[in-house]
């Protein structure tokens, strides 16, 4: 008898969201930074101001949100936990492991049967977590060059120093392709699993629930 | 002592200004000189007599030494206005060695260093001018058959402080560009913890290293310094900062290539390359050669030369971004980045389409209800 299961909790699916909305805004007004591609007819104007403005106000709201997911994995369900993202360290997570990784290689036949993360969604996951604290901890070195000796400045100023200001531009704007490339995939996976799963993979995210047979776990 | 600013009267003590008279110093140079390098160092006002007073009182020896360097810093110095070298430096301060200006040459000229050493021993301002090259024992720059490693080492060791002019004794500057053939390092590279400040720039600006010095005869010690050991009243902001062509970044106009209409209307340089943004100094408010222009100001974008390695680092100079290591020089951080998600999308899109043809690995299959 399938069974509906509560996965994805509402801080969860909330910092989703904010993380999705943050990304797309941070990418469009960082990639205008980097080259503006509009040029303002009047000097009136503050095209690149109100694109910093942007860059930087989606950069506080998505600390936030990255904090705040974090903070949920010592509180959430344990799909939640950073548990969650370790799948590995079990020797039944390194199963299922190697039998996802074998089914999207095409020399496995069978999907594992997971309630929350699959092994291989929740490890990509761990790595997007980095490359998000990469990209706050970068970029809010460079934000506080504009005023040396303040917070910003103060707390991260020695990353500019150690890394040099230049290569610390150029990683923070790679690794936004990075994650533009994790988007694809992470659509794709999300649509793959939703077909072949048959239990709600995408509309969990908007509603937090799962269809699962109990029996098939 | 008169503190407070007053139009009409100097703030410095006229009993003073006679001294600095019967010298045979322009009193109007004077004041001018402690008037602007009081605001240099922003410090306030109230501060010109004390800078004054330091500054006629004292005569401290300076030894100017060079390494591998293309006097580049020595002829900014000789030219800045602050006041005319000639005039006032020299006579504010006893230089007792400089490669480029000194009478002396050969042995009397390294004797005369010697003898300067052991005769102001901890009491005098070194300055160092080029990078030293540390490969094959130090051979590709000797002075006087001793090599730069040594002659460095034993002046900073017996200076009361050691002020490094330009990029490349601050940083390594272009002798250390990759590959650096020569393995040329910094001053503080090759003497960690050695008192220190660096003051790069290509070249360093004569004002900057004036004030330097006039600090250093005024309060004793070496002004603040930021994370790169640069003094904090001339590195402490960055020239975006400061930018007279600001406005138009913020509004979002730039000049796309030299000469285009954005550029004669003096529009942002920031699509040319410049690298005011990652660039702290004091450019835009002090300026070069008389105060007259500096970088940005004539039309050409920062090449962000008082950064360390700004060489390798700065470069592509009419890019924003450096080229990414291992791939071509056309290729910039974007055209990777594009090509990085579309490969990812297509790799993605033939999965999907494989992924459709597959036959049984769909779930729970015995639960589907068929539908009319």
């Amino acid at each position: 008898m399938l069974k509906i299961y509560y996965v994805w909790e509402l801080p969860v699916r909330i910092c989703h969201w904010i993380n999705v909305l943050s990304m797309i805004m941070l990418s469009i007004t960082g990639f205008f930074i980097g080259s503006p591609f509009i040029t303002a007819p009047e000097t009136s104007m503050f095209v690149m101001g109100w694109m910093r403005f942007l860059h930087f106000a989606f950069a506080y709201l998505f600390t936030v949100s990255v904090a705040a997911r974090i903070v949920w994995m010592f509180l959430g369900n344990h799909h939640a936990s950073w548990r969650a993202f370790i799948p590995w360290i079990t020797a039944e997570g390194r199963r299922n492991f190697i039998k996802m990784f074998r089914y999207y290689t095409f020399t496995g036949k069978k999907i594992t049967y997971e309630v929350g993360h699959n092994p291989v969604a929740a490890t990509a996951y761990l790595g997007i977590f980095a490359l998000f604290i990469f990209q706050i901890i970068s970029g809010f070195a460079m934000y506080g060059q504009f005023d040396p000796g303040g917070f910003w400045n103060g707390l991260l100023g020695g990353i500019n120093v150690l890394v040099g200001n230049q290569w610390l531009r150029l990683l923070h704007h790679g690794v936004m392709w990075l994650l533009a490339g994790f988007i694809i995939n992470h659509v794709y996976s999300g649509w793959l699993m939703d077909v072949k799963m048959r239990n709600g993979t995408m509309s969990g995210i908007f509603s937090g629930y799962r269809y699962i047979e109990p029996e098939d776990l | 002592m008169k503190t407070d600013l007053d139009v009409n009267t100097s703030p410095i003590p006229e009993e003073l200004l006679q001294r600095v008279d019967a010298r045979g110093i322009n009193r109007r140079d004077f004041i001018k000189f402690c008037t602007a390098t009081t605001a240099a160092l922003a410090l306030p006002m109230s501060f010109i007599p004390t800078v004054a007073q330091a500054v006629e009182d004292k005569r401290p020896p300076v030894i100017w030494v060079e390494y591998q360097s293309c006097s580049g810093d020595s002829e900014a110095f000789l030219r800045g206005n602050q006041p005319t070298a000639g005039e006032l430096i020299l006579d504010l301060i006893s230089l007792e060695y400089a490669d480029v200006v000194m009478a002396a040459s050969g042995h009397q000229a390294e004797e005369a260093k010697h003898q300067a050493m052991e005769k102001y021993k901890g009491q005098y301002i070194l300055i160092v001018e080029g990078s030293i090259p540390t490969g094959a024992d130090g051979a590709y720059c000797t002075i006087g058959g001793e090599s730069a490693m040594v002659d460095c080492k034993k002046l900073v060791q017996n200076a009361a402080a050691t002020i490094c002019v330009g990029s490349c004794s601050s940083f390594g500057g272009i002798p250390a560009a990759a590959p650096n053939p020569t393995n040329a390092v910094s001053v503080s590279s090759l003497m960690p913890g050695a008192a220190i400040i660096n003051l790069p720039g290509c070249p360093v600006n004569a004002t900057n290293l004036t004030a330097t010095i006039v600090h250093f005869m005024t309060f004793g010690k070496l002004p603040a310094v930021d994370r790169l050991g640069r003094p904090k009243f001339a590195y402490g902001k960055r020239i975006h900062d400061n930018c007279e062509r600001r406005g138009h970044f913020d509004a979002g106009q730039y000049a796309e290539s030299f000469g285009d209409a954005a550029h004669r209307q003096g529009h942002c340089l920031y699509k040319l390359g410049c690298k005011g943004p990652e660039t702290f100094h004091n450019c835009p408010t002090v300026r070069y050669n008389e105060g007259t222009s500096w970088p940005v100001m004539a039309g050409h974008g920062c090449i962000g030369c008082s950064e360390p390695g700004f060489w390798d680092t700065m470069s592509p100079f009419y890019r924003r971004l450096p080229k990414v290591p291992g791939f071509g020089i056309e290729d910039t951080a974007d055209k990777i980045g594009i090509g990085l998600a579309a490969a990812t999308a297509v790799a993605f899109g033939v999965h999907g389409v494989a992924s459709c043809f597959r036959k049984g690995d769909a779930m729970e299959e015995d639960k589907v209800v068929k539908e009319d």
